[in-house]
C-alpha cells in the first residue's frame, strides 16, 4: 500500500502522483467513473497499474489516498 | 558548427563514452541523450535521480545541503542548528547569498552558523541533553529569534537520537516552535530528497500553526514560493507583482519570516518558481486548503511576459489592465538592453549545467540575448524535470544527467561553445581551457536576475564574461612565440 495523490491534469485528464518516488503520470483509465462510485484499477500511462478502493467520487481534486500496486512500471 | 545532427550528438556522447569499463558506461548511457522536442515523456529518452556511479566526479550535494542549505536556510527569523559535527554548518555558511533585511545577530540570522560541534562522547552517549542546552543558550543569547529548526547531519540518524522528542520538550520550555528535520545526508541520492524532506517538515510542523486565526484577506494574495533571494531575486519578483497589483504575502523562503509561512495558506494563488524544490508544499497546498499554485518564469523579458499574463488570467480585469500597463512600461527598456547587447551576443552558444529550474528556466533569456543554448543538463532533476526541459531545448541539443567531470570536460572540449554556466566547481576548469564560466548557481557574485531589473544585469554580465579580453590572453609570451615560429617555417 503506498500513499498517493490524484490531481486534475492541466490537459483536463486526471494525474497520479506517487510521492514517495516523485513519480508523476497520468491516469488513462480509471475502473469507475460515477457519481457514487469512483476507484477501482487506474491504469497510468508509464504502464503501471494501481488499485483504489471505489469511493464516493471526490467533490474537490487533489486527493490523497491509499492504493495498491498491481503492476510496476517499467524504469 | 552551428547545430549538430542527431547522429552528430549521438556520435558524440558515444565517444566519450568509450572509456569507461563496460557496466559504467551502460549505466552512464542512460543518463545522456540528443534531445527529441517531440517526445511526451522524459523517460523515453533520459533517466534521472539515480544514485551516482562510485568512482566518479559527482557534482551532487547531500540532503542536509537541500534541507538547511536551500529551503530551511533563507528563513530568517529562525535559528537553524547544523546537529551534528560542526564541518557541515561552517562550511555552508553564507554560500548561497540569500539576501535579507534585518540585524544579523539580533532579529536575523540568516549568515550565522549554528552548531551542536559533535565530540567523540557525543556519539558514544548521544547527543540529545547537548541539544537541549543548545536550545536553552540560544534562547538566552538570541531573545529574539522566533524559532529553531534541528537540522540533522549524518551522525544523528546513524546513532538514532530523538531529536522529535528533545524538540517537544524545549518547544514548551522556551515557548516557541522547534522544527527537527531528519535531513541526515546520507539520505536519497541527491539534494533533492532533503528538499522534500524539509517541505514535509513545514507541512507537519509550520504551516497549520495559524489555521483559523483571524487574517485580513485580499482578493490579491499570492506567495511567491521557491525563490530564494538568490542576489535579491526575490525583491525583483516582488516589485513585479506588487505593480500588478497582487499583495505578497509570504516569500519562500528567500528573505521569508516563520510568521509568512503560517500564512500563506491564506493566499489565493501560489507563485511557483522552483518547482524541483517546493512542489511538495504547493501540491499539499492545493489538496488541503484548495489553493492552486503556477508555476512561472521570470528570466528574460520574452518568459516574463508569458508568466506575467498568465498570473494575471487567475484574477479579474483590474489585474489584468494593470498586468498590461506594466509590460507596456517596461517594454522600452528591454528594448534598450536588446539592442546595445544583441548585436555584441547574438549567435554565441552556451552549455549550461546547473541544478534546480535554472537549465531550463534561463534558456528563454539567452534566446533574448540572441544567444543559443547548445547543451543542458540538471544536477539532480526527476523525470517530470526533464519533460518540462524537452519542450524548451532545440531538436538533437545535448542533453545530460547527473554529468560527470569527465563528461562535462570532454563534452564541452568537442562542442566549444563560447560561454558555459555552471557551477564554482567547474568554473576554474574552463576558464583555464579559455573558456568563459558564468556561476549560475548563486549568480557569481552578482544579481538579481529575476525580473525586468534582473534581466539588465544579466545581459550586462553574459555581455562582460563573453567580451572579457582576459580569455585572448591565455598562451603565455613564450608559448605564442612558438607557435608564430612554426606557423612561420610552415
Amino acid at each position: 500500500m503506498a500513499n498517493i495523490m490524484i490531481q486534475q491534469g492541466a490537459g483536463g485528464g486526471l494525474v497520479f502522483y506517487l510521492p514517495k518516488r516523485d513519480l508523476e503520470a497520468s491516469i488513462e483509465s480509471i475502473e469507475f467513473d460515477t457519481p457514487d462510485k469512483w476507484g477501482g484499477e487506474l491504469k497510468l500511462d508509464n504502464g503501471g497499474t494501481y488499485y483504489i478502493d471505489p469511493i464516493a467520487k471526490p467533490p474537490r481534486l487533489p486527493i490523497s489516498l491509499r492504493a495498491k500496486r498491481l503492476g510496476a512500471a517499467e524504469d | 558548427m552551428s547545430t549538430m545532427t542527431r547522429e552528430e550528438t549521438e556520435a558524440l556522447i558515444a565517444e566519450v563514452l568509450e572509456v569507461y569499463p563496460e557496466k559504467a558506461k551502460k549505466d552512464r548511457a542512460k543518463h545522456l541523450t540528443a534531445n527529441d522536442p517531440s517526445i511526451e515523456q522524459s523517460k523515453k529518452c533520459i533517466t534521472s535521480n539515480r544514485k551516482s556511479l562510485p568512482g566518479v566526479m559527482t557534482i551532487r550535494g547531500c540532503a542536509y545541503a537541500g534541507s538547511k542549505g536551500v529551503v530551511w536556510g533563507p528563513i530568517k527569523d529562525m535559528i537553524h542548528i547544523s546537529h551534528g559535527p560542526v564541518g557541515c554548518g561552517q562550511y555552508s555558511r553564507a554560500g548561497r547569498r540569500n539576501y535579507y533585511v534585518g540585524t544579523t545577530g539580533i532579529d536575523s540570522f540568516g549568515t550565522m552558523n549554528f552548531t551542536s560541534d559533535f565530540q567523540e562522547k557525543d556519539i558514544v552517549f548521544g547527543g540529545d541533553k547537548k541539544l537541549a542546552k543548545l536550545i536553552e543558550e540560544v534562547e538566552m543569547l538570541f531573545p529574539l529569534h522566533r524559532g529553531i529548526s534541528v537540522q540533522s547531519e549524518c551522525p544523528i540518524g546513524l546513532i538514532g537520537d530523538d531529536i522529535e522528542g528533545v524538540a517537544k520538550k524545549s518547544a514548551v520550555v522556551i515557548e516557541k516552535p522547534i522544527v527537527p528535520v531528519r535531513c541526515e545526508g546520507f539520505r536519497g541520492v541527491s539534494q533533492s530528497l532533503g528538499h522534500h524532506i524539509a517541505n514535509d517538515a513545514i507541512r507537519d510542523w509550520v504551516l497549520d500553526k495559524r489555521d483559523g486565526q483571524p487574517f485580513e484577506s485580499t482578493p490579491y494574495d499570492v506567495a511567491i514560493i521557491g525563490d530564494y533571494n538568490i542576489g535579491g531575486d526575490a525583491w525583483a519578483t516582488r516589485i513585479l507583482l506588487e505593480e500588478m497589483g497582487l499583495r505578497v504575502v509570504a516569500q519562500w523562503s528567500g528573505d521569508g519570516t516563520l510568521a509568512e509561512m503560517m500564512n500563506t495558506p491564506k493566499v489565493k494563488l501560489n507563485l511557483l518558481h522552483c518547482y524541483r524544490s517546493m512542489n511538495y508544499i504547493s501540491r499539499h497546498m492545493e489538496e488541503k486548503y484548495g489553493i492552486p499554485y503556477m508555476e512561472y518564469n521570470f528570466f528574460g523579458p520574452t518568459k516574463i511576459i508569458e508568466s506575467l499574463r498568465r498570473i494575471a488570467g487567475f484574477f479579474d480585469d483590474s489585474v489584468k489592465e494593470k498586468t498590461e500597463a506594466v509590460i507596456a512600461r517596461y517594454q522600452p527598456m528591454m528594448d534598450a538592453i536588446i539592442a546595445k547587447y544583441k548585436p555584441r551576443l547574438q549567435g554565441k552558444k552556451v552549455m549550461l549545467y546547473v541544478g534546480g529550474l535554472r537549465p531550463r528556466h534561463v534558456i528563454g533569456a539567452y534566446e533574448d540575448l540572441g544567444m543559443e543554448v547548445i547543451g543542458t543538463g540538471y544536477e539532480f532533476a526527476h523525470n517530470d524535470d526533464y519533460d518540462r526541459t524537452i519542450k524548451e531545448m532545440g531538436d538533437a541539443t545535448l542533453l545530460y544527467d547527473d554529468v560527470t567531470g569527465f563528461e562535462l570536460e570532454e563534452f564541452v572540449k568537442k562542442l566549444k561553445p563560447d560561454m558555459v554556466g555552471s557551477g564554482i566547481k567547474e568554473k576554474y576548469i574552463f576558464q583555464k581551457m579559455g573558456i568563459p564560466l558564468r556561476q549560475m548557481h548563486s549568480w557569481d557574485y552578482s544579481g538579481p536576475y529575476h525580473g525586468y531589473d534582473g534581466f539588465a544585469i544579466f545581459a550586462r554580465d553574459m555581455d562582460i564574461a563573453l567580451s572579457s579580453p582576459t580569455f585572448k590572453n591565455l598562451t603565455p609570451p613564450w608559448k605564442k612565440v612558438a607557435v608564430e615560429e612554426t606557423l612561420k617555417a610552415a
